[in-house]
Protein backbone atom coordinates (compact mmCIF):
# COMPACT_ATOMS: atom_id res chain seq x y z
CA UNK A 1 0.00 0.00 0.00
CA UNK A 2 2.72 2.50 -0.57
CA UNK A 3 2.37 5.32 -3.34
CA UNK A 4 2.77 3.98 -6.99
CA UNK A 5 6.07 5.49 -8.13
CA UNK A 6 6.14 8.34 -10.52
CA UNK A 7 5.51 6.94 -14.15
CA UNK A 8 8.96 7.12 -16.16
CA UNK A 9 8.76 7.56 -20.17
CA UNK A 10 10.62 4.66 -21.57
CA UNK A 11 9.20 1.64 -19.03
CA UNK A 12 6.54 -0.85 -19.28
CA UNK A 13 3.51 -0.06 -17.41
CA UNK A 14 1.05 -3.06 -17.56
CA UNK A 15 -2.50 -2.26 -17.85
CA UNK A 16 -4.66 -4.50 -15.86
CA UNK A 17 -8.36 -5.21 -17.13
CA UNK A 18 -10.66 -3.94 -14.24
CA UNK A 19 -11.66 -7.99 -14.12
CA UNK A 20 -7.83 -9.21 -13.08
CA UNK A 21 -8.97 -10.41 -9.60
CA UNK A 22 -11.13 -12.57 -11.44
CA UNK A 23 -8.66 -14.76 -13.01
CA UNK A 24 -6.92 -16.58 -10.03
CA UNK A 25 -8.24 -17.93 -6.43
CA UNK A 26 -5.78 -16.15 -4.67
CA UNK A 27 -6.66 -12.68 -6.43
CA UNK A 28 -10.25 -13.29 -5.98
CA UNK A 29 -9.87 -13.80 -2.14
CA UNK A 30 -7.83 -10.93 -2.00
CA UNK A 31 -10.56 -8.71 -3.35
CA UNK A 32 -13.09 -10.22 -0.90
CA UNK A 33 -10.83 -9.52 1.91
CA UNK A 34 -10.94 -5.77 0.64
CA UNK A 35 -14.40 -5.71 -0.19
CA UNK A 36 -15.41 -7.05 3.76
CA UNK A 37 -15.07 -3.60 4.50
CA UNK A 38 -17.42 -2.07 2.46
CA UNK A 39 -19.97 -4.41 4.16
CA UNK A 40 -18.63 -3.69 7.72
CA UNK A 41 -18.98 0.01 7.05
CA UNK A 42 -22.94 -0.85 6.11
CA UNK A 43 -23.93 -2.28 8.89
CA UNK A 44 -22.27 0.23 10.60
CA UNK A 45 -24.42 2.75 9.04
CA UNK A 46 -27.23 0.76 9.37
CA UNK A 47 -26.30 0.91 13.53
CA UNK A 48 -25.82 4.76 13.25
CA UNK A 49 -29.75 4.56 11.39
CA UNK A 50 -30.91 2.12 14.82
CA UNK A 51 -29.41 5.03 17.12
CA UNK A 52 -30.81 7.83 15.15
CA UNK A 53 -34.46 5.90 15.52
CA UNK A 54 -33.31 5.23 19.35
CA UNK A 55 -33.13 9.07 19.54
CA UNK A 56 -36.35 9.78 18.41
CA UNK A 57 -37.28 7.55 21.19
CA UNK A 58 -38.55 4.19 21.97
CA UNK A 59 -41.23 3.41 19.69
CA UNK A 60 -39.34 4.31 16.86
CA UNK A 61 -36.42 2.04 17.90
CA UNK A 62 -38.89 -0.86 18.28
CA UNK A 63 -40.94 0.24 14.96
CA UNK A 64 -37.31 0.20 13.06
CA UNK A 65 -36.21 -3.35 14.83
CA UNK A 66 -39.76 -5.07 13.62
CA UNK A 67 -38.35 -3.85 10.19
CA UNK A 68 -35.48 -5.80 10.63
CA UNK A 69 -37.77 -9.15 11.02
CA UNK A 70 -38.24 -9.38 7.60
CA UNK A 71 -35.88 -11.60 5.14
CA UNK A 72 -34.75 -9.26 3.19
CA UNK A 73 -33.00 -7.65 6.02
CA UNK A 74 -32.35 -10.76 7.83
CA UNK A 75 -30.07 -12.27 5.09
CA UNK A 76 -28.44 -8.38 5.02
CA UNK A 77 -27.40 -9.16 8.23
CA UNK A 78 -26.35 -12.26 7.94
CA UNK A 79 -24.42 -11.37 4.30
CA UNK A 80 -22.82 -8.72 6.55
CA UNK A 81 -21.68 -11.15 9.34
CA UNK A 82 -20.07 -13.24 6.41
CA UNK A 83 -17.77 -10.85 5.91
CA UNK A 84 -17.34 -9.67 9.11
CA UNK A 85 -15.79 -12.86 10.14
CA UNK A 86 -14.32 -12.81 7.45
CA UNK A 87 -12.61 -9.95 7.84
CA UNK A 88 -11.49 -11.10 11.89
CA UNK A 89 -10.02 -14.56 10.53
CA UNK A 90 -8.15 -12.43 7.68
CA UNK A 91 -7.22 -9.82 10.39
CA UNK A 92 -5.92 -11.92 13.37
CA UNK A 93 -4.29 -14.72 11.07
CA UNK A 94 -2.15 -11.94 9.28
CA UNK A 95 -1.54 -10.02 13.06
CA UNK A 96 1.54 -12.46 13.95
CA UNK A 97 3.46 -12.14 10.59
CA UNK A 98 3.22 -8.38 11.16
CA UNK A 99 3.74 -7.91 14.35
CA UNK A 100 6.75 -9.99 16.20
CA UNK A 101 5.97 -10.13 19.84
CA UNK A 102 9.08 -10.85 21.94
CA UNK A 103 9.23 -11.69 26.09
CA UNK A 104 12.56 -10.81 26.87
CA UNK A 105 15.07 -12.31 24.91
CA UNK A 106 12.70 -15.13 23.21
CA UNK A 107 10.48 -14.87 20.40
CA UNK A 108 6.81 -15.87 21.11
CA UNK A 109 5.90 -18.25 18.11
CA UNK A 110 4.04 -16.99 15.32
CA UNK A 111 1.12 -19.71 15.74
CA UNK A 112 0.53 -18.83 19.51
CA UNK A 113 0.35 -15.30 19.24
CA UNK A 114 -2.18 -16.23 16.51
CA UNK A 115 -3.85 -18.68 18.71
CA UNK A 116 -3.87 -16.18 21.68
CA UNK A 117 -5.68 -13.20 19.21
CA UNK A 118 -8.67 -15.55 18.56
CA UNK A 119 -9.02 -16.76 22.08
CA UNK A 120 -8.73 -12.89 23.21
CA UNK A 121 -11.60 -12.04 20.37
CA UNK A 122 -13.91 -14.83 21.66
CA UNK A 123 -13.35 -13.31 25.38
CA UNK A 124 -14.06 -9.86 23.88
CA UNK A 125 -17.73 -11.05 22.63
CA UNK A 126 -18.48 -12.54 25.08
CA UNK A 127 -17.87 -9.98 27.73
CA UNK A 128 -19.94 -7.64 25.08
CA UNK A 129 -22.60 -10.19 25.48
CA UNK A 130 -22.29 -10.28 29.36
CA UNK A 131 -22.30 -6.53 29.98
CA UNK A 132 -25.10 -5.76 27.63
CA UNK A 133 -27.35 -8.80 29.16
CA UNK A 134 -26.30 -6.90 32.42
CA UNK A 135 -27.60 -3.91 31.48
CA UNK A 136 -30.24 -5.31 29.96
CA UNK B 1 14.86 11.08 -5.66
CA UNK B 2 13.95 13.28 -2.62
CA UNK B 3 11.15 11.35 -0.29
CA UNK B 4 8.07 13.14 -0.67
CA UNK B 5 5.92 14.03 2.80
CA UNK B 6 2.58 12.77 2.79
CA UNK B 7 -0.52 12.33 5.47
CA UNK B 8 -0.15 8.54 4.44
CA UNK B 9 1.35 7.12 7.26
CA UNK B 10 -1.51 9.33 9.44
CA UNK B 11 -4.24 7.51 7.42
CA UNK B 12 -2.92 4.04 7.59
CA UNK B 13 -2.73 4.31 11.34
CA UNK B 14 -6.51 5.34 11.32
CA UNK B 15 -6.68 1.95 8.91
CA UNK B 16 -4.93 -0.26 10.90
CA UNK B 17 -6.61 0.44 14.63
CA UNK B 18 -10.17 0.44 12.50
CA UNK B 19 -9.29 -3.39 11.49
CA UNK B 20 -8.42 -4.03 14.56
CA UNK B 21 -12.03 -2.18 16.27
CA UNK B 22 -13.62 -4.22 13.15
CA UNK B 23 -12.11 -7.59 13.69
CA UNK B 24 -12.89 -7.39 17.62
CA UNK B 25 -16.34 -5.75 18.04
CA UNK B 26 -17.64 -5.83 14.98
CA UNK B 27 -19.33 -9.77 14.66
CA UNK B 28 -20.67 -9.78 18.01
CA UNK B 29 -22.24 -6.23 17.65
CA UNK B 30 -23.77 -7.42 14.24
CA UNK B 31 -25.23 -10.66 15.97
CA UNK B 32 -26.59 -8.84 19.12
CA UNK B 33 -28.07 -5.69 16.89
CA UNK B 34 -28.70 -7.23 12.98
CA UNK B 35 -30.04 -10.68 14.76
CA UNK B 36 -30.43 -11.21 18.28
CA UNK B 37 -32.23 -8.38 19.08
CA UNK B 38 -34.30 -7.49 16.29
CA UNK B 39 -35.26 -11.47 15.97
CA UNK B 40 -36.13 -11.88 20.05
CA UNK B 41 -32.93 -13.97 20.91
CA UNK B 42 -32.27 -12.11 23.70
CA UNK B 43 -35.32 -9.25 24.80
CA UNK B 44 -34.02 -6.04 25.49
CA UNK B 45 -36.51 -3.54 26.13
CA UNK B 46 -36.13 -0.24 23.84
CA UNK B 47 -37.18 2.04 26.97
CA UNK B 48 -34.18 0.06 28.41
CA UNK B 49 -31.87 0.06 25.53
CA UNK B 50 -32.65 4.01 25.11
CA UNK B 51 -31.36 4.38 28.99
CA UNK B 52 -27.93 2.35 28.17
CA UNK B 53 -26.76 4.84 25.28
CA UNK B 54 -27.70 7.53 27.40
CA UNK B 55 -24.67 7.01 29.18
CA UNK B 56 -21.78 9.22 28.10
CA UNK B 57 -19.09 5.99 28.64
CA UNK B 58 -21.81 3.48 26.17
CA UNK B 59 -21.54 6.86 24.03
CA UNK B 60 -17.74 6.94 24.05
CA UNK B 61 -17.47 3.38 23.31
CA UNK B 62 -19.98 3.59 20.41
CA UNK B 63 -18.38 6.33 18.66
CA UNK B 64 -15.04 4.25 19.01
CA UNK B 65 -16.85 0.92 17.52
CA UNK B 66 -18.72 3.06 14.56
CA UNK B 67 -15.95 5.29 13.75
CA UNK B 68 -12.31 3.94 13.50
CA UNK B 69 -13.59 1.19 11.82
CA UNK B 70 -15.17 3.77 8.73
CA UNK B 71 -11.72 4.49 8.42
CA UNK B 72 -10.68 0.95 8.13
CA UNK B 73 -13.28 1.10 5.14
CA UNK B 74 -12.34 4.68 3.79
CA UNK B 75 -8.54 3.09 3.53
CA UNK B 76 -9.68 -0.18 1.94
CA UNK B 77 -12.41 1.38 -0.58
CA UNK B 78 -8.98 4.08 -1.81
CA UNK B 79 -7.56 0.73 -3.14
CA UNK B 80 -10.26 -1.32 -4.36
CA UNK B 81 -11.15 1.71 -6.38
CA UNK B 82 -7.40 2.17 -7.58
CA UNK B 83 -6.54 -1.56 -7.95
CA UNK B 84 -9.46 -2.03 -10.85
CA UNK B 85 -8.14 0.72 -12.61
CA UNK B 86 -9.29 4.15 -11.58
CA UNK B 87 -5.65 4.82 -10.70
CA UNK B 88 -6.31 8.47 -13.03
CA UNK B 89 -8.82 9.71 -9.99
CA UNK B 90 -6.37 8.44 -6.90
CA UNK B 91 -6.17 12.13 -5.58
CA UNK B 92 -10.34 13.29 -5.76
CA UNK B 93 -10.63 9.32 -4.58
CA UNK B 94 -8.66 9.62 -1.58
CA UNK B 95 -9.88 12.74 -0.58
CA UNK B 96 -13.75 11.57 -1.24
CA UNK B 97 -13.13 8.37 0.88
CA UNK B 98 -11.44 9.73 3.55
CA UNK B 99 -13.75 12.70 3.64
CA UNK B 100 -16.64 10.31 3.37
CA UNK B 101 -15.16 8.26 6.88
CA UNK B 102 -14.43 11.98 8.73
CA UNK B 103 -18.15 13.30 7.64
CA UNK B 104 -19.21 9.61 9.42
CA UNK B 105 -17.54 10.86 12.63
CA UNK B 106 -18.98 14.15 12.55
CA UNK B 107 -22.39 12.43 12.03
CA UNK B 108 -21.70 9.66 14.58
CA UNK B 109 -21.07 12.01 17.16
CA UNK B 110 -24.12 14.04 16.28
CA UNK B 111 -26.26 10.99 16.43
CA UNK B 112 -25.44 9.54 19.18
CA UNK B 113 -25.99 13.13 21.56
CA UNK B 114 -29.27 13.36 19.93
CA UNK B 115 -29.96 10.01 22.50
CA UNK B 116 -31.00 11.02 26.11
Amino acid sequence: MTEPRARRPGLYYPKLPTTWWLRNPRYFAFMIRELSSVFVAAFLVVLLIQLWELGNGPDSYAALLQKFRSPGWIVFHAVALAFALYHTVTWLNLTAVVQEVRLGERQVPPWLVTALSFVGWGVVSLVVLFLLLQMS
Amino acid sequence: MAAKRTSEPFWWGLFSVGGVVAAFLVPVHLVLHGLAIPLGWISVSPARMQVIVANPLIKLYLLVLIALPLYHWAHRFRFILEDIGLRSLRAPIAVLCYGAAVAGTVFALWVLLRVW
